[in-house]
């Protein structure tokens, strides 16, 4: 028997895709990813309806979703992030069942204990052989990590390879071996390089980023976790990245060398590793194409399970080895819980990814943002939804001052002790309405539309339709 | 003040407005705002402050804010109707 399959169809028709599974998929190719509608097509040309969707993540290349929502071949949607036009349509009550937003480390132990059940697993392969054997490193899709399909193929009922790379057998390296693919098929393309790379992976120049990336690096400068061995993670956001490059003249006047970076790699955390700054990099997903030239050919720079990145039950997971990450924030608020899902109107434009578990993890949970965007300030009373708990959230760095979690008092008192501008988070509140005014608190709708778990599968929040 | 043209201030740049008047019998207001749910109220009561200091009393105001703060708004609105008073 042969697991190659001359056609899609015939890959799904072996893999007896029916009416009312669970079918994953992963999102390395980003808004790149040409896989998920693929399938969705064809399931849906072959009279499939009632599908669960458990993504990793859903792009606004995705947004031929909408008809298959439309037309009952998809009725539910698990994921840990989503934006663009499937979004939008969620937020005005597309979907009947709430989608279930879970962080990355909650989706791989969800999957993992088996409270969530995969039937079929789609794992975009950038790189496979007939048997199954597959990466992310080489080919025209080429995307590096494959961090979050690694759950999902160890645990879904069937596994299907989608690769337009076909390579003799063996594959090499098998990050997913053929011990846990069924099939494999071949098709005329998976993805768009050029959508792989993240809109938001440059550092940027603008003076309110620099600023807040500065003193971001200061605050971690006199928590005194810099020290030998220090690790870390940053978003992709400009001024995360930013963080880096103030990180890095810092490690050098200390002599020091950080031991791991982690998270969603970009080629500014590449060129610390190449320079020295740190030791290793912890990869569960490759930001750009930098990233994806130095996981294929620099063994300090390693693949890694989201399970093992992130999740909160397994024996052990990296997000416990930080010392520090800097995260962004749609909204914060004055008990310090942070909103990653919704924007202030309460639209759908994001998600946990893994926010929520890193900062459970990390030493040091840095919120940056700036106090105010636009007209809307960035510390609000309430958030429109907890996509992080305050309680593992320590400090919140904008560019006009930094507020500390009141339960941090040893860290309130040595950033004062190094001269840092340093609030009480209701001040930062006030500062920012002082220049904006007091935006009306806006009503939402009663119909949930998204529930929000926490890590460990308790209900963290609820996300309510726009107006009906 | 007399609205004899049409005239406009402002940009649709993020943190900016662009404010249009044009001549017209009474005050017809029509704002668009990326923040209008939060802060309308305050935009429309910003532009007929402006219009009453100015004493206008017949004006077609558009407003299309990009997330303006007050002053600025207000700036927008006084320099858009004095041109379309061909005051400058």
């Amino acid at each position: 028997m042969t697991k190659l399959k001359s056609t899609l169809r015939s890959a799904l028709e072996a893999a007896g895709l029916t009416s009312g599974m669970t079918v994953s998929f992963h999102h390395h190719l980003r808004n790149g990813d040409h896989v998920l509608n693929m399938v969705l097509d064809e399931a849906a040309a072959m009279g499939i309806k009632n599908l669960t969707l458990q993504a990793s993540s859903i792009f606004p290349v995705h947004a031929p979703l909408i008809g298959h929502i439309q037309s009952g071949v998809v009725t539910g949607i698990e994921t840990a992030y989503m934006s663009g036009p499937v979004a939008d349509a969620i937020s005005h009550a597309l979907l009947a069942r709430p989608v279930v937003f879970r962080s990355h480390g909650g989706r791989a132990q969800a999957i993992a204990s088996g409270r969530v059940h995969i039937d079929i697993a789609f794992i975009a392969a950038p790189c496979a052989d007939c048997a199954g054997n597959l990466n992310g490193l080489y080919g025209p899709a080429a995307c590096g990590s494959l961090g979050y399909a690694f759950t999902d193929a160890r645990y879904a009922d069937c596994v299907v390879a989608i690769t337009d790379h076909l390579v003799p057998y063996p594959a090499a390296p098998a990050s997913i071996d053929e011990t846990q693919v069924d099939y494999v098929v071949q098709v005329p393309c998976i993805g768009d390089p050029g959508g792989i790379v993240s809109g938001t992976t440059s550092v940027t120049r603008d003076p309110v980023g620099l600023r807040i990336a500065e003193y971001a690096a200061q605050v971690m400068a006199s928590s005194g976790l810099l020290q030998e061995g220090f690790s870390f993670q940053t978003g992709a956001g400009g001024a995360s990245l930013a963080v880096t490059e103030y990180l890095k003249p810092l490690l050098r006047a200390r002599g020091i060398t950080a031991g791991f970076g982690m998270g969603g790699i970009t080629g500014a955390m590449v060129d610390m590793l190449e320079n020295g700054y740190v030791r290793s990099l912890l990869d569960v997903q490759c930001f750009d194409l930098r990233a994806v030239a130095s996981i294929r050919d620099n063994p300090a720079h390693q693949e890694i399970p989201a399970l093992r990145y992130a999740a909160p039950i397994a024996r052990g997971s990296a997000v416990d080895q930080l010392s520090c990450v800097v995260l962004g924030a749609t909204e914060i608020d004055v008990d310090f819980n942070v909103n990653v899902h919704t924007d202030s109107s309460g639209v759908i434009l994001g998600g946990s990814g893994g926010h929520s578990d890193t900062a459970a993890g990390a030493q040091l949970t840095m919120i940056v943002a700036p106090l105010m965007r636009a007209r809307l300030p960035i510390v609000v009373d309430r958030v429109g939804c907890i996509s992080t708990p305050g309680s593992t959230v320590d400090v919140l760095v904008t560019q006009r001052g930094i507020a500390v979690h009141p339960a941090r008092r040893e860290l309130r008192d040595a950033l004062v002790a190094a001269h840092l501008p340093v609030y009480d988070i209701h001040a930062l509140r006030d500062m920012a309405r002082r220049i904006t005014g007091t935006p009306a608190v806006l009503p939402h709708g009663h119909r949930v539309v998204g529930v929000v778990e926490y890590r460990d599968g308790s209900l963290l929040d609820q996300i309510f339709a726009l107006d009906e | 003040m007399n609205i004899i043209r049409t005239a406009a201030c402002g940009t649709l740049e993020s943190s900016d407005a662009l404010i249009t008047v044009a001549p017209g019998d009474g005050l017809q207001i029509s704002i668009q705002s990326v923040v209008l749910r939060q802060f309308g109220a305050q935009i429309e009561a910003s532009v007929r402050d402006v219009l009453r200091e100015l004493e206008v009393t017949g004006a077609i105001i558009t407003v299309e804010d990009r997330g303006a703060v007050d002053c600025v708004l207000r700036a927008r609105c006084e320099t858009a109707l004095r041109r379309a008073a061909k005051e400058e």
